[in-house]
């Protein structure tokens, strides 16, 4: 068993003078002062990678610079999946006694620790250095790719896809830490710049500074518990060039694994945390996850069954595309967001039901997929 | 290894695939093994350049000022006749399910194959 005690986010966009390591400690103090714990009550960490700071032992960088002499420390990288990914170790850890309390914790100044050309092109290195680099691809290219061939076999349209980048912005509108805070239209959307056709500015997700952590604990603490009761991972390839059919994603196989694991079904979910670097990503893992038809996420989006106070309601903090994106903590805020709803301390954003939810992370080019169950105990 | 033949990658007008002897499967990625059955030493073939497009994008925001220079490139993903799949630039206006064939063109300092439609 284990249980997320504790959880900190910080506000994204731009903090001016703040490195990786003053975003990690500030979300790393949130989330422990959330689950009432001290900081030497921590004996374990595991953080992500900053492309800002690279080091080969960020952990221990991490734990030093903190204050903590944790019992087992290290870092995990696995792209935007790398938060699920961790969380998923720490649940393990837990639930074997290695650990009682796993600090997860995830943040860079990736907005002003170095410009916008060299951000891009250190994630176009998740390329192929040989066979894919040297034509000069982006990350949106990548996912431009996914979409053109996505759209071809399922009949997606430009519109459909800006849909998504609506639904995060109005939700991001409604949370003060937001990056982003000015509504934008479908309109809006189809006029923005072309970055990688068919994706335009507003398909994709910005960069940014900001950090997120939470606490995962063998026990409760507290009134509001809220259990992991299953996760899986799959990872089908690296590169784009390598990956399988569209049929054959690791996101089904990941939900597939976590279900039967978890025996929770897509029925049973209340609330939905998905990965979304851009609108296509976002349109393709909920249909791969089972929350929408082949082909019909863009009409639930329509429908409002997404919204705030729809039948799923989906990255009520705006996700990536609005809250935005620092790296390793761009998606760890997904489940900051899940469990203030499970806990009921969402605020204006709080939904009505948040009893069991379902989060999703991909790294790469759909490339790692980690799919989790979680579930509010009383 | 069993020959090795120059291609694009090493700034040569061709593009080379393995060929596994044991299970006949066909890689792009070079290795010293068939990463399908783990066989060693998969034969270096040259593939004629006949394909049909898989994906597109339109390449309209670069990175580099080297790439920058190239704006607007498309990046395409092909399925080569000969049965495996490979990235490269193609013409701006290829679609999805358009026969091609590949030449080679230079991109910011290199050569690097470049799909046109077949006529």
């Amino acid at each position: 068993m284990s249980f997320i005690t504790g959880v900190g986010l910080t506000s994204f966009g731009k903090h001016e003078g703040s490195s990786s390591l003053d975003l990690m400690s500030k979300a790393a103090q949130l989330a422990i002062s959330d689950a009432g714990l001290q900081r030497s009550e921590i004996d374990g960490i595991l953080c992500g990678y900053s492309t800002v700071s690279p080091h080969i032992m960020l952990a221990t960088v991490f734990a030093e610079h903190f204050g903590i002499r944790p019992s087992y420390a290290h870092a995990v990288q696995v792209g935007g999946a790398t938060g699920l990914a961790m969380t998923m170790l720490a649940h393990h850890l837990v639930d074997a006694g290695v650990a009682k309390h796993v600090l997860v914790v995830g943040g860079e100044n990736r907005l002003t620790g170095q410009s916008r050309d060299a951000s891009i092109q250190a994630l176009a290195q998740v390329g192929h250095p040989d066979y894919e680099v040297p034509l000069g691809p982006t990350i949106p290219a990548y996912y431009g790719l996914v979409a053109s061939r996505y759209m071809h076999e399922y009949g997606l349209t430009e519109e459909d896809l800006a849909e998504f980048a609506v639904l995060m912005r109005r939700h991001a509108l409604t949370h003060p830490g937001a990056q982003f805070h000015d509504p934008i239209t479908i309109a809006d959307v189809m006029a923005s710049k072309p970055v990688a056709k068919p994706l335009k500015l507003l398909d994709c997700c910005p960069v940014s500074d900001g950090g997120a952590a939470f606490v995962i604990s063998r026990e409760r603490i507290g009134d509001a518990g809220v259990r992991i009761r299953g996760c899986a991972q799959a990872h089908t390839h690296q590169h784009v060039t390598a990956a399988p059919a569209l049929s054959e994603l690791g996101a089904q196989i990941a939900i597939a694994k976590a279900k039967t694991v978890s025996g929770v079904a897509i029925s049973d979910v209340r609330y939905a945390a998905v990965y979304d670097s851009f609108t296509i990503t976002l349109a393709m893992l909920l249909e791969d996850l089972g929350l929408a038809k082949r082909g019909e996420a863009a009409a639930r989006v329509r429908a409002g069954y997404f919204n705030q106070d729809g039948e799923m309601p989906l990255n009520t903090h705006g996700g990536l595309l609005s809250y935005g994106h620092c790296g390793v903590g761009g998606a760890m805020a997904h489940l900051v967001e899940t469990h203030l709803q499970m806990t009921e301390r969402a605020g204006n954003r709080q939904v009505r039901d948040a009893s069991v939810a379902l989060l999703h992370g991909d790294g790469g080019v759909l490339s790692s997929h980690v799919s989790m169950f979680l579930e509010r105990v009383r | 290894m069993s020959g090795k033949l120059a291609d694009w990658t090493t700034g040569a007008e061709s593009i080379v695939y393995q060929s596994c002897a044991a299970c006949g499967a066909a890689q792009y990625f070079r290795r010293s093994f068939c990463a399908v059955c783990g066989a060693p030493d998969p034969q270096e073939k040259r593939a004629s350049g006949a394909g049909t497009v898989y994906a597109t994008s339109l390449v309209c925001r670069a990175a580099t000022p080297e790439t920058r220079a190239h704006v607007p490139y498309n990046i395409v993903l092909v399925d080569i006749a000969e049965g495996f799949r490979m990235m490269a630039h193609g013409e701006n206006d290829l679609a999805i399910g358009d026969k091609v064939n590949a030449r080679f063109a230079q991109f910011a300092g290199r050569l690097v194959p470049y799909f046109q439609k077949v006529k």
